[in-house]
């Protein structure tokens, strides 16, 4: 059994208009999609502007009123509110937001901040609680005298940081990070992503890594999941996705990664116009009449993608030329 | 690599800020070129001076609270000591310019046609046919599908790609000679921006513009600048080629920084990325003299840095800023500060 499993979950919300103010459309925000993530692993979402990640991310975490579909936890089913009461799911889901400086009151000291979910969810002392928020930010490597300061006195690195001990002040299983790392620099960067593995080994935490850095998430993430207009176009391990895509959003997704291999600029560059070319040719015969994505369809033990039926069929029939 | 190329010429440019009362240095003794044909990218951390020596080569400082040193030729004038007005005869006209702000850079109420045309107004004398034509064929120049459409529209009802597409419009609208890039595609998805990137080097190929490109993604910088100059704690540190400095890059702090980048064939639960020590300082905590990169790289010995550390030069155009480069290696150091 996974740690969470995520079956046909739609999100639509409203469009409203009109004299009336009546709902006359919705945005699919999420569109219908299921996979699962293990105990102690980091699960990647990744996917263009708008495609619906954050909205999948905060559906998981409870934050968000979803349409249809089941999310479960230990196999129990938690979409329901008094569900996650009964299980202590907002104790152990945590969230690390896109926007680090939004995200952290900026009225409230460090202290209350990262003790916020404390009080929720445990009933210590003030003294106790004192010491553990000093424990937690000894854990993510910020100094003792940042108990009593304000989120602007920090740099984005630093205050990405008090994001992550908020998140992990209550010992969660899973926190969904959205965009952790996107507004960092290099050198912040790979102090955040290192420290959240040192985390995960430490205590065998989860992740829902959403990214749109293919470079990061290939680093950080065993299973991968790209995201395309509300839908999963392509799911399978971090070598399937980078070294078989199938889908042609991956392969363009792939191909724009920038590198910095010199070298191979032109090599690289004639690869992406030729996939840029194939995309805006044939892009339509991977997608059905109203443009969305196709079900997901099993092309391997751990790969999954959202193939039409010749495109099977022909890369069905490939394999069986190659073996 | 003749000299008629050169279009833009920075000797010896330093700006100072105002902090209570003090004059501190955000960008030191700058020496840079910038040739017709090609694209620089200026590359650092937040906060090394990227953005202020942009804005100093086209005068949009509050000289209340600014000091400005050095020399900009730009086609045989000298940029900082120009007037206001004829500063405003060359921005906009011969030197186009996309902020590292997008959102800010348009205005919200005025259609998009209406704000090509505003440029086009100030620069030029077209008619209003020519004017809408021009608009029109902008659109399309960088990539916009309806340009008929999009010239109706609204900033908010475009998205975050076509907006930066049409900025760009506006920024090549009077075909300038040279356009100043601030962090054109940091806040969009890897595929638009490896297109607004396409349209960039277009543009640059159509109008034989040079282009400045200011970012802080080495992979960006890899994938389209023909120099690079990389900064840190507002000079210059290295600067080359592209092939030079990515190649066989040569000074800790270019070498560090290319470290710390992932990796694809890293271990994912057990492999850790290179950490570069301690931060960029504020400009008031700056080290005022020696190599400011020095506290970074602590294990390398004070005699491996030059006193008044200077450029070196490797092989023809590729040069480093102080010896230590010479001694350096790295040292993996498990740091908890930010
Ligand atoms: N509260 C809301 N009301 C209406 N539409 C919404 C709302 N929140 C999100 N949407 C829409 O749902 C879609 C998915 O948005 P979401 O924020 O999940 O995308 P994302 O993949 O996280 O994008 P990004 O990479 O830009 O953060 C978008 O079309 C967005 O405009
Ligand atoms: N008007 C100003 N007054 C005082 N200090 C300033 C001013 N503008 C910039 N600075 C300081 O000068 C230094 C360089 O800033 P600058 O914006 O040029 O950096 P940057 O390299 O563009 O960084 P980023 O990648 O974050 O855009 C910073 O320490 C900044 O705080
Ligand atoms: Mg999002
Ligand atoms: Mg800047």
């Amino acid at each position: 059994m996974s740690l969470i499993e995520i079956r046909d979950l739609t999100v639509h919300y409203p469009i409203r208009s009109g004299f009336w103010n009546r709902v006359t459309d919705v945005v699919r925000a999420v569109d219908g999609i299921s996979f699962d993530i293990e105990a102690g692993e980091t699960y990647g979402l990744v996917g263009e502007s708008g495609s619906g990640k954050s909205t999948t991310g905060k559906s998981v975490v409870g934050l968000e009123q979803i349409t249809s579909g089941l999310i479960k936890y230990n196999g129990v089913d938690i979409t329901k509110k008094s569900t996650r009461k009964k299980h202590n799911y907002n104790q152990n889901v945590q969230m690390i937001f896109q926007d680090s400086l939004s995200s952290l009151n900026p009225r409230k000291r460090v202290l209350d901040i990262i003790a916020e979910p404390l009080r929720n969810f445990q009933k210590l002392s003030a003294e106790d609680e004192k010491i553990r928020v000093l424990q937690l930010l000894e854990t993510v490597g910020l100094s003792p005298d940042s108990l009593y300061k304000y989120p602007h006195q920090f740099s984005g690195g630093q205050r990405q940081r008090i994001g992550i001990a908020r998140a992990v002040a209550t010992n969660p299983q899973l926190i969904v990070a959205d965009e952790p790392v996107s507004a960092l620099d290099l050198s912040v960067q790979a102090q955040v992503l290192n420290f959240m593995k040192k985390i995960q080994r430490e205590f065998g935490i989860s992740y829902l890594f959403i990214s749109h850095d293919l470079g990061v998430v290939r680093h950080m993430c065993q299973n991968i999941a790209i995201m395309n207009k509300g839908r999963l176009v392509e799911v399978g391990t971090r070598e399937d996705i980078y070294d078989d895509p199938l889908h042609i959003y991956t392969k363009r997704l792939l191909a724009a990664i920038p590198e910095v291999d010199v070298s191979k600029r032109d090599e690289r560059m004639e690869n992406r116009l030729k996939i840029e070319k194939v995309y805006q040719e044939k892009a339509k015969q991977y997608y059905d009449e109203d443009g969305l994505a196709y079900p997901l369809v099993q092309v391997s033990p751990t790969h999954f993608a959202a193939l039409p039926q010749d495109k099977l069929a022909e890369l069905t029939g490939q394999k069986r030329r190659d073996t | 690599m003749d000299e008629e190329n050169t279009l833009l010429e920075l000797n010896n440019v330093s700006t100072a800020f105002k902090i209570e009362g003090q004059y501190y240095n955000a960008v030191s003794h700058v020496d840079l070129k910038v040739k017709k044909d090609e694209i620089l990218a200026i590359v650092g951390e937040s906060g090394c001076g990227k953005s202020t020596l942009a804005t100093t080569v086209v005068g949009l400082h509050d000289m209340k609270t600014t000091k400005i040193s050095g020399e900009a030729f730009f086609e045989g004038q000298d940029l900082l000591k120009m007037s206001d007005s004829q500063l405003n005869d060359v921005r906009g006209a011969k030197i186009g310019m996309i902020f590292q702000d997008p959102l800010s850079a348009l205005n919200p109420l005025k259609k998009i046609e209406d704000q090509i045309s505003e440029v086009l107004d100030y620069h030029t004398k077209m008619s209003t046919e020519e004017k809408h034509n021009r608009a029109l064929q902008l659109l399309e120049q960088v990539g916009i599908d309806e340009p008929k459409r999009t010239a109706r529209q609204f900033p908010h009802e475009l998205s975050g790609g076509m907006r930066q597409r049409v900025i760009i419009a506006i920024a090549i609208a009077c075909k300038p000679d040279l356009i100043i890039a601030d962090e054109p595609t940091t806040a969009l998805d890897v595929t638009i921006q490896a297109q607004i990137l396409d349209v960039l080097r277009d543009i640059q190929k159509e109008n034989h513009a040079g282009i400045i490109l200011i970012t802080h993604d080495l992979g960006v910088v890899a994938e389209t600048a023909d120099e690079v100059a990389v900064m840190y704690a507002g000079e210059v540190v290295e600067c080359g080629t592209t092939e030079q400095v990515f190649g066989d890059p040569r000074h800790p702090y270019t070498r560090s920084l290319l470290r710390s980048m992932p990796q694809g064939d890293m271990d994912v639960l057990n492999d850790d990325l290179y950490v570069i020590q301690g931060s960029v300082p504020s400009i008031e905590k700056m080290p005022q003299a020696g190599d400011k990169f020095a506290p970074r790289i602590p294990w390398i010995p004070a005699s491996a840095h030059e006193k008044e550390p200077t450029m070196h030069e490797i092989s023809a155009g590729h040069e480093v800023r102080c010896t230590c480069y010479k001694d350096f290696y790295f040292k993996s150091l498990e740091v908890k500060d930010v």
